[in-house]
């Protein structure tokens, strides 16, 4: 069973330089509390994997922790660019950014190969796309029983996933509902796994559409209320809008971002 | 006559009218992949008009989502509230997409080209690049296996190039043949939806075509905001202007997604 730990062991327990992390959740439920305890832990080279990196990953990557980005689409949604996304790929700030790009259909494919135990998926996909000379990890594969040439992708196995879910009970069963997106194919993916809960319950009460993982499955849970925002928990609280448009602004420029680390991610200056 | 238009010509932005000639491509009934921005406002706008039984498909998983405000994201709690079904990631594109269960993908585009191929990865070298943008998402796929596909794009020489730099998602790929050749199940690009007018493939060269002006606007300038020669369509078209009442429901669904930004708070 996993075992409740707080935020700050759970991180420096289970993430460390050099890691191949993802912190998935698609649109809902993004565990941006832990994105934000990895850049106070100072981890550095990481490979960032993750289908949509938004405003945690533009965080994590200004704020100098990822070598590498696996991803499909890295854009701040409804608002626009990721700014330190894009000076990182554009002008190497802080530091060069390798990129591993695929398509959504692709990357939740190499997570389901992942959590199966697959080396690799198939799928109709890329076909006619430059991303097939862009990207190393897309190969045509011809059907053993037709012929026909299909395409294949590796399987996705980070070193540790991270999501946030609604839920858990004090054996760690874990238990998240409305858009569950690839979070249960991302952590049963995984060699190490942290999941964020707003709440610990005893029992957990069925819920329709939910999905449950069982805490055997799972490394440590750690009780983060609140820990997705400005994402949302369905149930909890609702999404942010207004500081999704807010990073726009922060994140446009170097020094605006970086007393933004200072002030809210590292709390420098802040009393206690 | 002349005076009607002269009073529509008042009430409605190019925008307005780019995103109501957007809904009105979509039949009642008919199952959607719906990306978010301008396609989400269209097809929401045609559920409240006149397809009240549009599917709406968001590759967040939620299928057949009513959402009774316009989303701000493809992922808002309200798609899932209202949704027939909440389903993963991976179901939404290997069960519901793949296989050809959607009609139509309605997609944006950073540049699309004369065989209607789109780019939304680099403007530039792809190691070097001069504006990196998000990625393929969804769209490659989209593009690939839905029955059809709708682009809905402001127009201007800076999106309507000759040539992709980057093809993220394939239309005609160099011509005639090409979807066949490359596989893909889906019949591709039907209208390239913009502010200022409506293309179509031609039948023959599956090259980009104006088959629809927008009400005030004259085909120089459609030309002018285009990267390549355009040629127009022998039974060249005004599209109809939109109704007072598309207007209304179109305005009434943007102050709802306004609202939704408004009501929150910024800071924790």
């Amino acid at each position: 069973m996993a075992e409740l730990v707080p935020l700050e062991e759970a991180v420096a327990r289970l993430i460390h330089d050099g890691d191949t992390v993802a912190l998935e959740g698609f649109t809902h439920l993004i565990p941006v509390a832990v994105g934000h305890e990895i850049i106070r832990q100072g981890r550095r080279d990481l490979t960032l994997v993750r289908m949509t990196p938004d405003i945690v990953y533009d965080q994590l990557i200004g704020a100098g922790c990822a070598r590498k980005l696996i991803f499909s689409w890295g854009g701040n949604p409804g608002v626009g660019s990721l700014h330190r996304f894009r000076d990182a790929v554009e002008h190497d700030w802080p530091h060069p950014l390798e990129l591993e790009e695929h398509s959504h259909a692709g990357m939740a494919n190499r997570y389901v190969a992942g959590a199966s135990g697959l080396p690799f998926a198939v799928l109709r996909g890329y076909v006619g796309t430059d991303l097939v000379t862009a990207t190393a990890t897309i190969a045509p594969i011809a059907c053993p029983f037709t012929g026909e040439v299909l395409t294949a992708v590796p399987a996705l196995n980070p070193d540790v996933t991270v999501v946030h879910a609604q839920r858990a009970d004090r054996h760690g069963n874990v238990q998240m509902w409305g858009i569950t997106g690839i979070q249960k194919e991302a952590l049963l993916a995984a060699r190490r796994s942290l999941v964020t809960v707003e709440e610990v319950v005893d029992r957990l009460e069925p819920v329709p559409g939910a999905v449950v993982i069982p805490g055997w499955a799972v490394t440590l849970v750690s009780h983060v209320p609140g820990g997705a925002h400005p994402s949302y928990a369905q149930g909890y609280s609702t999404r942010d809008n207004a500081y999704y448009q807010w990073w726009d602004s922060v994140s446009r420029d170097r020094e605006t971002f970086q007393a933004w680390v200072r002030s809210e991610v590292l709390r420098e200056g802040a009393p206690g | 006559m002349t005076q009607t238009a002269a009073a529509h010509t008042a009430a409605w932005t190019t925008d307005e009218m780019m995103t109501i000639a957007a809904s009105r491509a979509l039949h009642d009934g008919t199952v959607c992949f719906v990306g978010i921005g301008l396609p989400s406002t269209a097809a929401n706008l045609a559920r409240r008009t006149h397809a009240p039984d549009v599917v709406l498909v968001y590759e967040s998983g939620t299928i057949g989502a009513k959402p009774g405000t316009l989303p701000y994201s493809i992922g808002d709690g309200i798609l899932a509230d209202t949704a027939d079904a909440v389903v993963s990631v991976p179901e939404v594109f290997n069960y519901w997409l793949q296989p050809g269960r959607i009609d139509v993908g309605f997609l944006g585009a950073a540049q699309i080209d004369r065989f209607a191929n789109i780019n939304t990865t680099v403007i530039g070298d792809y190691d070097r690049p001069s504006v990196r943008l998000p990625g393929a998402g969804g769209a490659p796929e989209i593009a690939a296996s839905c029955g059809e596909v709708i682009v809905v794009v402001r127009q201007s020489r800076r999106t309507f190039v000759d040539r992709v730099g980057f093809v993220t998602s394939v239309g005609y790929g160099r011509g005639p043949g090409d979807r066949e050749r490359l596989g893909l199940r889906g019949r591709g690009p039907r209208q390239v939806i913009t502010d200022l007018g409506i293309m179509a493939p031609d039948p023959d060269s599956c090259e980009l075509t104006l088959t629809h002006v927008h009400p005030g606007v004259t085909v120089e300038q459609v030309i002018a905001a285009t990267g390549w020669e355009l040629g127009d369509a022998a039974d060249l078209r005004v599209t109809e202007a939109p109704t007072e009442h598309e207007v209304a429901v179109l305005r009434h669904l943007e102050q709802t997604k306004r609202q939704s930004v408004t009501r929150t708070s910024v800071r924790p």
